[in-house]
């Protein structure tokens, strides 16, 4: 008889602090991820609107390769016009 | 039932109770991190979308980019010379002599004359295409050849008669350096003395 009330005891003096303790412990580590992974997300979904612009590039692109097109007709022309600098300078 | 018996029970029904309400509680958290990592993934899958061409589009960019600079680069020095080309280049990016031109190695350790000081900027080609073009705007001996305000209308008239189909080659001016009939006093920064 005794010993059924010393394992009541330990029950509810031991063991059920000692799972309290670990369960809490796991449900406050994942609580706490939550708002980690949120701002993860967020900056994440952030950082693909940032690149909405990127297709802007080929545009970019193409007006780059018409810049230097004009200035190598342009250095062309020049070329034509201007003498050429003395060697001996 | 003994007393002891009924204990027992109660404990293993607050301990069954404790497990549930905080494993529940822990699924609902990680069903919430699930959720969040799904949208991270989302988010980081159209990153990975949308910058998947942009290495292949900014080396072409830069690709033409270089042969522009190869291009005036070459154009620059092949007309106005080397030493006036880095003199040129250091007047309107001053310290960009030291840095020197990408295909022309030599370009680092030309010392570069002061042409910034003593042009107006884009006056270099004008310079060489004769003595009426305007350097001597900024001149503390004396004003421009020509007004500067009506430089093309000087140009044209140096030619009344049309421009001669071959003409001789004019010979360079101004004459930058020691060897100049100007001279100007030694710049404080240790540059050489720039001359017109």
């Amino acid at each position: 008889m005794a010993l059924e009330w010393i394992g009541d005891g330990a029950l509810l003096l031991v063991v059920l602090p000692v799972v309290i303790y670990l369960l809490r412990g796991v449900l406050n580590a994942a609580k706490s991820i939550v708002p980690s992974v949120q701002q993860v997300a967020s900056t994440a979904q952030a950082g693909s609107r940032d690149l909405d612009s990127a297709a802007l590039l080929a545009t970019t692109q193409e007006q780059v390769i018409k810049t230097i097109e004009s200035a190598a007709n342009y250095g062309g022309s020049l070329d034509v016009i201007l003498d050429d600098a003395r060697l001996e300078e | 039932m003994p007393a002891a018996g009924v204990v027992m029970i109660v404990a293993v029904v607050l301990i069954i109770a404790a497990l549930v309400y905080y494993l529940v509680s822990t699924i609902f958290a990680l069903r919430k991190i699930t959720k969040g990592l799904d949208d991270a993934i989302s988010g980081v899958a159209g990153i990975i979308e949308k910058s998947a061409p942009v290495n292949d589009v900014v080396t072409t960019i830069n690709k033409n980019l270089d042969a522009g600079v190869d291009l005036l680069e070459g154009l620059l020095v092949k007309k106005a010379g080397m030493a006036d080309a880095v003199g040129l280049v250091d007047g309107l990016y001053p310290g960009a002599a030291a840095q020197g031109f990408r295909n022309f190695p030599e370009s680092r350790t030309i010392r570069a004359p002061r042409i910034g000081e003593i042009y107006t900027k884009g006056t270099l080609t004008l310079a060489r295409l004769g003595r009426e073009a305007p350097i001597a705007v900024k001149s503390p001996l004396g004003p421009a050849l020509r007004d500067p305000a009506y430089g093309s209308r000087s140009a044209r008239a140096l030619y009344p008669g049309g421009r001669p189909p071959a003409p001789e080659p004019l010979p360079r001016s101004p004459i930058i350096g020691t060897g100049s009939p100007v001279q100007y006093p030694e710049g404080g920064d240790g540059a050489d003395s720039g001359a017109v």
